[in-house]
This record gives C-alpha cells, structure tokens and sequence, in this order.
C-alpha cells in the first residue's frame, strides 16, 4: 500500500510523518503538493500537523479550498483511507469530512505535552492494531483542540460509535482533569460515519521511536496498514461477490 | 460598495476569550460588566455591486468562508455607497 502526506504552506510535521510512515512502517510514501490535482495512486492520504496558511481565519479553513483538497474531498467519498492529524483534523473538520469545530482550548494555553488517549473503538480501519480500552500516550501540541459539536450531532457520534480517541488518565479513567483542552465528552478523535476518515488531535507521527519515549502511535499506523494489505477482503465482504470479482 | 461583517461565537458557544477579557474588566472595577463575546470584523470593496446583490453575496460569502456556522454567526451592513 501506498501513503501519500500533504504538504500545505504552514505545515510543519509533514516531514515527521513522512519519515515514521517510510522508515519505521517501511511503506512506500509520497509528497502531495496542495497546488496539484492527482493524489499519484495513493491508498491513504495523510493531512499533517502544522499551522497551514499560518491558521489565518481559522485554524484549517484556508487549506480546505486547496485544489488537492477537492480531490482528498472525493477520494474520501469513494471510500479512500483519509487520515487528518493534529491541523489535519481541522482541516477536515472545516472541509465537512468529519462532523463538529474546534474551540480555542479551555484554559486560552498552546498545549502541548505528553497525553492519555483510550481507544473507545477497536473495529476502525485506524484502530483494529488496538484493543478497545487500551490507554496510548501520545503528546498534543495545539491551540483549537477543544472539540464542540451541537447537542444533536454529538448524541449522533456518539450513537454512531464515531468516537474513537478519549482524553483519560494513565489508568484509562476519562476526569475533567485529563481533558485538558476542554473537548465535548473529552474526545480526542473521531471517524466518518462511513468509517473511512480519522482525524485526531495527538500526534501519532512523534510516538512512533523509542528514541521519542513511547511507541503508542504505531497503533493507528499499524492499524491502517493491516486495513488495507491483510484486511481488505473482510471490508469488502458487504459488497455483491460477483462485482468483486469483476473489480479484479 | 464597502460593507462590514462581524463574525462572533454563537450564543451557545462559550467564548473564553470573551470570559478571559470580562474576569479581565472585572479585576479593574468595571463591574458593570455583566458578559464579554469576542468576534472578529471584516471589509469588504464590492465593485459594480447593487444593494439586491450585495444582499445575496455578503450573507454567502460569510456562511462559507468567513464565519463557521457550526460555532459562529455573523451581522453585516453596509458601511458606504448603495
């Protein structure tokens, strides 16, 4: 499989991320230039951390309107792997991908330092490496991390197990006090409703060495990746078999 | 035609800046001060644009670009011409 990281003016962990993806999960990765039309084949699109158009406006409402983005936006229509981190997530929430908006976090500080994340849900392309409330330490680094959704949308996600990543403690208990930024029902990650799109606050990308102090976010990595080499099959099995064949 | 649209957190959004600048007011004696919400201002130079237009761009260009109705509002007006 293949993994393609956009690049935006403003981004800033899009080296990281290429770096973990090509060298420690050993796949085969390419740049995307937000100016460009072609996404190059790519199985999985990650949009990375950073400050994309320097966050003017708001954080991810400039980069939603790139060329690339058009094509991201259609290429998650069809099914195709979109994985937003730490500014991705807001991109993708400010794209309509993923359902809600970002606040500034609740105490008006940049965060960022070391967090708890529990996995709420195993069963996602981004998550099946895990168990379902395993606790990930994986560090943030944001401004708008406060994640706000209407009352009727957040009954929805969560009634729709769209929530996949909670703020919690080093024991896995979700307090006031591990939901440092102030998130709705201290969620720190959530997927599409069909499954396809992830966008998170942590960043996997700086969890992924020993070197860094934590190895939790190969995870979503790891998980990713049996999604779409050893697992593909089983996501298909929904579908007519004789248009599968036909497909191949 | 210039126009002014101001973009601010909806009332069932909490706005800690605007709670951080009231606590802010409060500390300096300003008591009166009963609830502070932040938003930010925008101009805009239309050209060749009638007021009927204006009335349907300004509001459009705000709802996709300029404010994000998920959290945000917005009032405009027109500041001059017509």
């Amino acid at each position: 499989m293949k993994f393609g990281v956009v690049q935006f003016p403003g981004s800033n962990c899009d080296h990281d991320t290429f770096h973990v993806l090509s060298e420690v999960m050993k796949r085969p990765t390419v740049w995307l230039w937000h100016k460009d039309h072609d996404l190059r084949g790519v199985d999985c699109v990650v949009l990375p951390g950073g400050f994309s158009y320097g966050d003017y406006l708001r954080s991810g409402a400039i980069a939603r309107f790139s060329p690339l983005m058009q094509e991201v936006k259609a290429f998650a229509r069809r099914g195709g792997r979109v994985l937003g981190i730490c500014n991705g997530f807001q991109i993708l929430l400010e794209l309509g991908l993923l359902p809600g908006a970002m606040l500034r976090n609740k105490d008006l500080k940049f965060l960022c330092q070391h967090v708890h994340v529990r996995i709420e849900n195993d069963k996602t392309d981004f998550t099946r490496a895990g168990r379902k409330g395993q606790v990930l330490r994986i560090p943030i680094a944001h401004f708008d991390g406060n994640y706000y959704a209407p009352p009727r949308v957040l009954r929805e996600i969560e009634r729709r197990r769209q929530v996949v990543f909670r703020y919690c403690d080093a024991n896995g208990r979700v307090t006031d006090a591990a939901n440092v930024n102030g998130s709705l029902n201290a969620i720190a990650g959530i997927r599409n409703e069909a499954g396809n799109v992830l966008g998170l606050m942590p960043h996997p990308e700086r969890a992924s060495e020993r070197i860094l102090g934590s190895l939790d976010g190969r995870t979503v990595f790891a998980s990713l990746i049996a999604s779409l080499e050893r697992a593909r099959p089983a996501r298909r099995a929904a579908a007519p078999r004789r248009k599968a064949r036909h497909d191949r | 035609m210039r126009v002014r649209i101001l973009v601010s957190f909806k009332d069932s959004v909490l706005d800690p800046q605007g709670q951080t600048v009231k606590n802010a007011l409060h500390t300096m004696g300003y008591g009166a001060v009963s609830e502070v919400r932040q938003g930010k201002v925008f101009e805009l130079d239309l050209e060749g644009t009638t007021r009927k237009e204006a009335e349907a761009l300004v509001p459009e260009i705000a709802r996709r670009v300029l404010a994000n109705p998920i959290i945000e509002k917005f009032d405009w007006e027109i500041l001059k011409g017509r």
